[in-house]
């Protein structure tokens, strides 16, 4: 099936918010923090400018809790008497000339007493840095698995490793945006958003308001990928408080400087690992330290963490590991969720800790990895014994031949020798991605699924899940129709409001395809069984539905569906053992790419990505969700940096942050191998994170193989690269 | 931005998909805005407003050009195509090849696609995908759009 709403799109008809025309409405703007940390002494507005035509909202205009609902309440809504980080939020102000608000936020001045601030997150805090507990520390896990000390003291080999990733920016391209408004007495929040019902429990503690009084509705969202997932809930307060304040619709949206500078990103992580092998080149222990930096408040960086924990251990199978994480506070921008949710730098660092374990060995790191893959029956690092009849090897094996790897690397040195200033290299990673919200995240979310049926036979598929790009609209389609043997015409997918869908979860964590479109094929299977007749399908239901109709005028026909643990799942969220994930994903990434010693720009030639995801269920749509995936983690590796002055990003331009254009990658060779998933839609597991984990490592791995560099630290910048040259 | 005080405004005639259209604007007025906002064409976007990531492309005179980047008065006589004049035949191609994600960029990279299908003898100097590097993506990973051109540039020369 084509992309449901690809058309509206392609002919611009899709409304984005900031495309719906507001009548009678004013533009809200922010005035931020100009100081990483400090005493707001003053908020001076400018005698130049007629204040009594705008609407000023600062902290004491809150009515209800001054925090952004999430993990932890330390996130002001907006900034009482202190600040911790440059941008964060102190006054809004909104005016009925989009122009005059903005222009506005510079005549007002925020004059704070400087505190020294803490901006090296792999540094241990002074005494007069702390600003959270009695260290700075949001998250501290330890993941434990045999007996890594005494497994490292009898190692023949240890081999120690320290590696680093970057902040990196969503460049998600719909910036943020929202619009507020007052419905009787109810708030009515429509933006450009990933999980509506993050944004509503948000909107109640922060405003102070029964739940049936906040409102949330998704318009249309032009990309994500984590961007919008925690980050929108700090816009919906501010435009709400506004249009309280108001009495009229307030809309916000911010340009890209503001986007860039105010909005989450990447984490950024420093991990150090050591790993015993035998001689061969069998793990025997791990032990893996991580730092991720949170900047200056928890938001959901405690869930980053447990999710690079889990997967910095690698797709291997070792029967001693430690695995030690935390996230701590900096005075920068919080950084928050992004595709990949904290392993794509775990990931990062242990197939690069592979590759030197191969080179220190003097093995083939092909070979290190396929004798330490995970095989059927052995374990993770929190104990969660796979048995998901996927071959890891043959994922190997596929993308070693898709690519041409050995090939490659013959020709390589023909081509290494013949050119004085070319150099071509070939990289290769293993790695898997857990589905779903990690250990009891599912049960706890409990997330409901619902279809209506309508009186013309039509079928309504009501979830808070929401299309941003990767094609919930067109796959819930599919789901539904195919399970009533519907066209897909026949199915309508309800708007992700809260006052008609139910609560289905945010949409995040690959969790969508996987667990809600399982809940919406036991909705509708809830609702056939209430006609009667289990077995009805196509136009005998569609028929049956009308009928029900005419006899039961005024009612309405529906089925719904609960999550329900998959069977024999079992997780301890306090020792971090069990099942962590319900299934992962398995993926090998083979890499190729030339260096030109002149600029030492490095050029990728060459991608292959193998992908292990239970089922493919629409092929166009996964695979469009891998090659995306992949080209922005090959922006990760090699030229996304953000640029630090005072924990602010300076670099808050599309000019000066460059991610890959169309002449910077080549075609992504994409290939699936599946083993269906008993507990997901169809055999599916969740496939939109696992493409990003992969790239990076193999990206360093393919310009170690060019260059005889050894990048630990990315983005591989010329400039880096140049500074790997020098020290070697 | 929409100005507000009209004070030095210049009348502007330009012709818009086809249709002769009168604007007020004032010398610092982008194109963009008064598409968007003025002639409540929303379909063209913006991405950044400093002409790097080409989700503003119209075509100007027949070439793309970042809306953001023209000042509207500039537009005088002068012929003007957004994606509002697309029909859906125009861009089925572009279905099928999966070119379009979350659409934030989608207007743009359709607009300098259309340019590449009318004028395909561009393409003996230039691959497509030095032709859209002026476009960003954050979605697709270019294929769809990189296989999408094609297919459209093939429909046209009957390749
Ligand atoms: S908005 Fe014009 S180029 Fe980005
Ligand atoms: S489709 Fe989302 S940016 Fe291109």
């Amino acid at each position: 099936m084509e992309r449901r709403e690809g058309i509206s799109k392609l002919l611009g008809r899709e409304l984005y918010i900031d495309d719906v025309p507001m009548d009678r409405g004013l533009w809200g703007a922010t005035v931020r923090s100009p100081s990483p940390r400090g005493r707001i002494r003053e908020v001076r507005f400018s005698p130049d400018v007629n204040w009594d035509e705008f609407v000023v909202v600062d902290h004491r205009d809150i009515p209800g809790e001054n925090h952004v609902w999430l993990i932890e309440s330390d996130q002001p809504v907006l900034a009482a008497d202190s600040v911790r980080h440059v941008h964060e939020p102190v006054v809004l102000l909104a005016h009925h000339s989009r122009e005059m608000v903005h222009r506005a936020v510079r005549s007002v001045e925020v004059i704070v007493d400087p505190a020294p601030p803490v901006l090296d997150f792999r540094l241990p805090p002074g005494a007069d840095g702390i600003q959270h507990g009695t260290d700075n520390v949001f998250s501290h896990i330890v993941i434990r698995k045999g007996d890594v000390d005494a497994a490292l003291a009898d190692a023949p080999v240890v081999i120690e490793g320290t590696y680093e990733t970057g902040a990196q920016e969503h460049v998600y391209l719909e910036n943020q945006g929202m619009v507020a408004w007052i419905d009787g007495d109810v708030v009515v929040v429509k933006g450009s958003l990933q999980c509506p019902y993050y944004v509503h429990a948000a909107l109640t503690h922060g405003l102070g308001r029964a739940e049936d009084r906040v409102r949330v509705i998704q318009s249309p969202t032009g990309g994500g990928f984590g961007g919008k997932e925690e980050y929108p809930s700090v816009l919906a307060l501010h435009v709400a408080l506004l249009a309280l304040k108001a009495g009229a619709p307030v809309k916000m949206i911010y340009d890209r400087p503001e986007d860039m500078a105010a909005t989450t990103k990447r984490h950024p992580a420093w991990i150090r690992h050591r790993t015993g092998v035998d001689l061969d080149g069998r793990l025997l222990a791990q032990a893996v330290e991580v730092v991720f930096d949170g900047g200056a408040y928890v938001t959901l960086s405690p869930v980053v963490l447990s999710r690079g924990l889990i997967h910095a251990g690698g797709p291997y199978a070792c029967d001693n590991v430690r695995i030690d994480g935390r996230a701590v506070l900096t005075n920068s921008v919080p950084f928050g969720a992004f595709r990949g949710f904290g392993a794509p730098q775990t990931i990062f660092a242990v197939e690069r800790q592979m590759d030197k374990i191969a080179e220190e060995l003097g093995m083939d790191p092909v070979e290190l990895r396929r004798m330490n893959l995970i095989r059927e029956g052995q374990s993770t690092a929190t104990g969660q014994i796979i048995r998901d009849g996927a071959d890891r090897l043959e994922v190997l094996d596929r993308a070693l031949d898709l690519s041409a790897y050995r090939e490659k690397q013959e020709e390589h040195a023909r081509f290494n020798a013949a050119h004085e200033d070319l150099r071509r290299g070939v990289g290769l990673s293993t790695y898997f991605h857990g589905a779903g919200f990690t250990g009891g995240g599912e049960v706890h979310l409990s997330s409901v699924a619902k279809v209506e049926a309508r009186p013309d036979g039509r079928i309504e598929v009501l979830t808070s899940n929401i299309e941003m790009g990767q094609g919930t609209l067109t796959i819930f389609t599919q789901i539904a129709s195919e399970s009533l043997g519907l066209e897909p015409d026949d199915v309508v997918i309800a708007e992700a409001d809260t006052f008609r869908v139910p609560n289905s979860g945010p949409t995040v964590a690959s969790r969508t395809v996987m667990v809600v479109g399982r809940l919406i094929e036991k909705a509708c299977a809830d609702l056939v069984a209430k006609l009667g007749d289990s077995d009805l399908r196509g136009p005998d239901l569609k028929q049956a539905i009308v009928d029900w109709y005419r006899k039961h005028s005024g009612g309405v026909l529906d089925g719904a569906a609960r999550y329900e643990p998959p069977p024999g799942t079992s997780w301890d969220e306090d020792s971090y053992r069990g099942d962590a994930y319900g299934a992962f994903a398995w993926g090998a990434c083979v890499v190729e790419v030339e260096v030109d010693l002149r600029t030492l720009g490095t050029r990728v030639l060459d991608v292959v990505a193998v992908q292990e995801v239970g089922k493919v269920l629409n092929e166009l749509l996964a695979r469009g969700q891998i090659q995306g995936g992949v080209v922005q983690a090959i922006g990760w590796a090699l030229m996304e940096e953000c640029v630090w002055s005072d924990g602010a990003m300076v670099n808050n331009q599309l000019t000066n942050y460059m991610i890959p254009t169309s002449d910077d990658v080549p075609p992504i060779r994409v290939d699936f191998l599946e083993a269906p998933y008993a507990h997901g839609t169809g055999g599916a597991k969740g496939i939109g994170e696992l493409p990003v984990d992969g790239p990076a490592p193999a990206v360093a791995a393919a310009i170690e193989a060019a260059t005889g560099t050894h990048p630990r630290v990315i983005p591989v910048t010329p400039e880096r690269l140049m500074e790997l040259y020098d020290g070697a | 931005m929409a100005h507000d005080a009209r004070e030095d405004t210049v009348h502007v005639e330009f012709t818009l998909n086809g249709k002769v259209v009168s604007v007020e604007a004032q010398p610092a007025d982008r194109l963009l805005d008064t598409i968007r906002y003025g002639l409540a064409l929303p379909g063209t976007k913006e991405g950044c407003g400093e002409g790097e990531c080409g989700s503003c492309t119209v075509l100007l005179d027949g070439l793309p050009a970042n809306s953001c980047l023209v000042p509207t008065y500039q537009v005088r006589g002068r012929t003007v195509e957004t994606v509002e004049s697309l029909s859906e035949e125009d861009v089925a191609p572009l279905l099928r090849t999966g070119a379009t994600q979350c659409g934030a960029c989608t207007p743009g990279v359709v607009m300098t696609a259309t340019w590449i299908r009318r004028h395909p003898e561009v393409l003996e100097a230039q691959g497509i995908r030095a032709l859209m590097a002026g476009n960003l993506c954050r979605c697709t990973g270019y294929d769809g759009i990189v296989e999408g051109v094609e297919a459209l540039v093939a429909r046209e020369t009957g390749g």
